[in-house]
């Protein structure tokens, strides 16, 4: 395990260092770049496996690696998990990145691209493996500012410098919340490790456990993108090149899963009823925001970062779920929510990247995000339709991909509410459960829309007309993706009891390793339902064989015409009378019109000579979200004034500035004298 | 052995049965309507009909156009062998459970909307968005009823369902079983395409929602999209009729108890069938916009209904 660990880091370093003599057009520098995330990715997944597998945790002492005292490393089965999910999407994106990044060539740096790239990755995996306050702290960071650079790649850009500043005030914010979190787990002492953290936890009072509690909440929210605290995450992921809004999309914000369960579930070891109930109507409100704002969406990238917000919301549903069981002493059943979150995040994690390297895909061949321009394109680019496709009935839950495997456990950790003893918490489960069962029903709609409109039907544009498909390094890496969907959704009975095993022993979880399997089947523990992806794709191909076949027996008419498309009577069709996707939401647009608030302008211009004459109509119609100006304007004027102010301070005399270090460092040296 | 032998026979049965309970619901609405109507089994020369006919396909439609009408087909057939129809429980019960079943039918209305968009004409993009919006509004109503049944049996499994309700017969008429059946009732219009939601006969395409996304659609290929309409008809209504009110199915895989069963099915079927057909006559079909309302209503329902079978647990 440990030479897997070298070479993981070994592998990124490569990538980083290899990158940087490229320049603007170094074809050689971009593949070695690439290369070594990919080598780095795969090793993290051997090693995450291995360390599931073997259950051994891996420790890594500062003495004996990192030059930086007060640094400590180590992998247990939580943090395996979530190596796993960072090195599958890794590679995927690395690969496609052999591909992609050529096109970057000469017009933005590619030697910043592939350091970044690279050191996002490492921060990414030794992220999990943290283990004290301080290195967890500096590898978040690291994480936040490398992902920064990266979104800020296509810099000239209209919206990339915008969306960079709000990506990085969201994630300070949530950072600073973070520090403080950690000074009061930690009392005060960043390098005291997790396991007397763990220890110290129980003591602390149940003020400070519940302001743990919130911090968390808020630090860990804004790197998730949980409603409200998504604002910057719908600008940032779609200006990224698309290979990075895969890792963004699909495993950054899965961090701040990661930091929720390791604060509030391991080394706080569980809290009260309400932190689940929290966390739980948290997940509902931006699972269904999210997938409603994303219904509205042409831009093809902001739909994909729209739906993350949704997907975060369905893992925190199921967490959430976890917690309020945990709080009751219900083992088993918060077992099947924490494994059904962690099963989501896997999950999502590999459609997300899946459809964003798809949509990057798109976007090289036809140059625009804006779907209305699209079409057409499965005649084209057949691969990346196909996998496209794939990605699409994943995210909508339906079986018998992976999405569908872990809503499924969702729903049933949500029933498990029976057991709950006091009923105005129980009444909580059923309101949850309609809120997932609208939001996956929102989502097939969306993705019907975002599928549909893209590649299906008559291209709407020049560009979509004469589309290619993407080179193979790009067909490769969504391949990978769509293999790991199809795989994740048909063996749950091989993830599943994995993911209790990781969970087992954190915050007093049982390990129910044991209780989930029954041959091919998915079955529950508690209330043994059960269910078999497996054999219902089995089933499915054989029924699908099976009906051509008796077709032929029965001698049905086997002739196919290919004819227009039938228009009552009108020749020849164009585009213009496809309908676009902007008209296939409008039924939702009209239902949730209370929600969205649309503003409406439409202007005629008449002939001159007779109104009934209409030379040109312009209608333009505009949705923003109230509750971001609702929510966000009166803190944005806050924070403007405070700058004013501190701006009386800041007078660019090089005398003043050096006047207040003396004097700071003064105040400093008196209290400490006195303290 | 017997149990496969039964699953088997049972959704053939039902497939066999499937455009006969169409064509009764026809017969009565036009008995009821005062028009002698056509026979209930024109369906099945309709059929017939189609399957020797030739398929015309737009230019423009891809794979995703000829794939669809097998995969709705498959996959209402795949439903039809996991809801228990004449005997519970079966062995394909641990393949699928409710859940299961109403998102493997929502997967043939994901793919059946895709092909509404495919040939490029404005009617079948018309079909298949309300046809999703409707879907989509549906589905917390679906799974709050869902939910419902599942919390008195303990599992979302349909044969421990109807088990349950069998073994406690009062169960059925509880508040929680009553005001469940009343969304699910509501539900099921809208999802097999009745007034008051979509006009089953319509021939305006304005009007239409499922007929406009399949309007593209002939020879075979239409054949296997109507007869998994009315097979998807079928499976609603054994589901409303099974899963509330379960007398009649057999427990125990004898002959005589499977022959009460298959009797007791056919007159449920007919009588929902006769229920709907009354309903409507006498009610026109909502505007599309008023649509959602009802599907409220019958939210609201499904949300009384669990609540209540939460606390009178």
């Amino acid at each position: 395990m440990l030479t897997l660990f070298l070479l993981m880091v070994a592998g990124y370093v490569f990538g980083a260092l290899a990158a940087l003599p490229g320049g603007g057009h170094g074809a050689f520098a971009r593949r070695l770049a690439a290369a070594g995330a990919t080598f780095g990715s795969i090793s993290g997944v051997a090693l995450g496996v291995l360390s599931i597998a073997s259950g051994n945790p891996l420790t890594l002492t500062s003495s004996r690696f990192l030059p930086l005292t007060g640094a400590a490393l180590r992998l247990d089965g939580l943090g395996a998990f979530f190596l796993v999910v960072v090195g599958l999407v890794g590679c995927a994106a690395a690969i496609y990145a052999f591909g992609y990044t050529a096109h970057y060539a000469g017009r933005y740096s590619l030697r910043f691209l592939g350091a970044m790239f690279n050191l996002l990755l490492l921060a990414l995996s030794l992220q999990v493996m943290a283990d004290n306050a301080l290195t967890f702290l500096i590898l978040w960071e690291a994480m936040s500012l490398t992902a920064y650079c990266l979104v800020l790649t296509e810099h000239d850009r209209p919206g990339t410098v915008r969306a960079g500043v709000w990506y990085l005030a969201m994630t300070h914010a949530g950072f600073a919340a973070l520090i403080a979190m950690f000074l009061l787990l930690s009392r005060a002492d960043l390098t005291s490790s997790f396991a007397s953290i763990r220890a110290g936890a129980a003591l602390l009072s149940p003020a400070s456990r519940n302001a743990v509690f919130l911090l968390a909440l808020f630090g860990f929210g804004a790197k998730s993108g949980i409603i409200p605290l998504h604002v910057w995450l719908p600008m940032a992921h779609p200006v990224a090149p698309s290979h990075v809004s895969a890792i963004l999309s699909g495993v950054v914000i899965k961090m701040g899963i990661y930091g929720l369960l390791r604060v509030l579930l391991d080394l706080m070891g569980g809290g009260p009823a309400w932190w689940g109930g929290i966390v739980l109507s948290a997940g509902a409100v931006s699972a269904l925001l999210g997938v409603l704002y994303a219904l509205m969406e042409h831009d093809l990238k902001r739909l994909l970062a729209y739906h993350s917000v949704e997907n975060i919301g369905i893992i925190l549903i199921g967490i959430g779920a976890g917690l309020i069981f945990h709080s009751y002493g219900l083992m088993a059943l918060a077992a099947l929510g924490f494994i059904s979150g962690l099963y989501h995040t896997i999950n999502h994690a590999t459609f997300k990247g899946l459809l964003f390297l798809g949509a990057g895909s798109v976007l090289q061949a036809t140059g625009t995000r804006n779907m209305e321009k699209m079409g057409g394109l499965i005649k084209r680019m057949p691969w990346t339709a196909l996998f496209f496709l794939i990605g699409s009935v994943a995210i909508s839950a339906l079986p018998p991909l992976n999405g569908f495997a872990s809503e499924w456990l969702v729903f049933q950790s949500l029933l498990g509410g029976s057991n709950i003893p006091t009923p105005e918490v129980a009444a909580v489960m059923p309101l949850a459960v309609g809120m997932l069962a609208l939001t996956s029903g929102l989502a097939a709609a969306c993705f019907v829309k975002a599928f549909g409109i893209s590649f299906l039907a008559i291209p709407r544009s020049a560009e979509a007309e004469h589309a290619h498909e993407s080179p193979p390094s790009m067909v490769a890496g969504m391949a990978i993706l769509a293999i790991a969907c199809v795989a994740l959704g048909l063996a749950p009975f091989v993830v599943v009891p994995r993911l209790g095993r990781v969970l087992a022993g954190l915050g007093g979880l049982p390990d129910t390793h044991a209780e989930f399997t029954l041959n091919l089947s998915l079955i529950t523990p508690n209330n043994s339902s059960s269910m078999s992806p497996t054999l219902l794709a089995f089933g499915l191909l054989m029924l699908l064989g099976l009906v051509p076949l008796v077709m032929m027996v029965f001698r049905v008419n086997r002739r196919l015409r290919l004819s227009d498309s039938w228009g009552c009577g009108r020749v020849g069709q164009t585009p213009r009378m496809e309908y676009t996707a902007t008209a296939f939401a409008e039924p939702l647009r009209r239902v949730f019109a209370e929600l969205y608030r649309p503003t409406k302008e439409l202007s005629i211009d008449f002939h001159p000579d007779s109104k009934y004459f209409v030379q040109s109509i312009e209608y333009r119609s505009e949705i923003t979200p109230w509750f971001e100006k609702a929510l966000y304007r009166p803190l944005l004027r806050f924070v403007r004034l405070l700058a004013e102010l501190t701006r009386r301070l800041q007078s660019g005399s090089v005398h003043i500035y050096l006047f207040y270090i003396s004097f700071a460092l003064l105040v400093l040296l008196l209290i400490a004298r006195w303290s | 052995m017997t149990g496969y032998f039964l699953e088997v026979s049972q959704a053939l049965g039902a497939l066999a049965l499937a455009p006969g309970l169409v064509g009764f619901v026809r017969w009565w609405k036009a008995r009821l309507q005062g028009r002698r109507g056509a026979a209930p089994w024109l369906v099945y020369y309709d059929l017939r009909k189609l399957f020797g006919k030739e398929v015309i396909m737009s230019t423009n439609a891809s794979w995703i156009f000829r794939f669809t009408p097998y995969l709705v087909f498959t996959t209402t057939v795949a439903v039809t062998l996991l809801i228990p129809l004449v005997a519970a429980p079966l062995p394909f019960d641990r393949i699928g459970d409710l859940l299961l079943v109403v998102y493997l039918l929502l997967l043939g209305t994901f793919f059946l909307a895709l092909a509404g968009l495919d040939p490029g004409t404005a009617f079948g993009g018309m079909g298949a968005s309300r046809e999703m919006t409707i879907a989509a509004i549906a589905e917390p109503t679906i799974a709050l009823s869902i939910f419902g049944l599942a919390v008195g049996a303990g599992s979302t499994n349909l044969g421990r369902i109807v088990a349950e309700t069998l073994a406690h017969p009062s169960a059925s008429i509880s508040p929680g079983h009553l005001l469940g059946f009343a969304a699910l009732f509501t539900v099921m219009l809208a999802e097999t395409g009745r007034l008051p939601v979509d006009n089953p006969s319509t021939h305006l395409e304005l009007t239409m929602i499922h007929e406009a996304m399949t309007l593209e659609y002939s020879g075979r290929y239409l054949a296997l999209i109507e007869w998994a309409s009315a097979l998807r008809l079928l499976i609603f209504f054994s589901l409303l009729a099974n899963m509330f009110a379960p007398w009649g199915v057999a427990t125990t895989l004898t002959p005589a108890a499977l022959g009460m069963a298959a009797v007791a099915l056919v007159a449920k079927l007919a009588a929902l069938g006769i229920v709907v057909a009354l309903l409507e006559t006498r009610i026109a079909k909502l505007r599309l916009f008023r649509v959602p309302e009802l599907l409220a209503v019958s939210f609201v329902l499904a949300l009384l209904a669990v609540t209540s079978s939460f606390l009178l647990r």
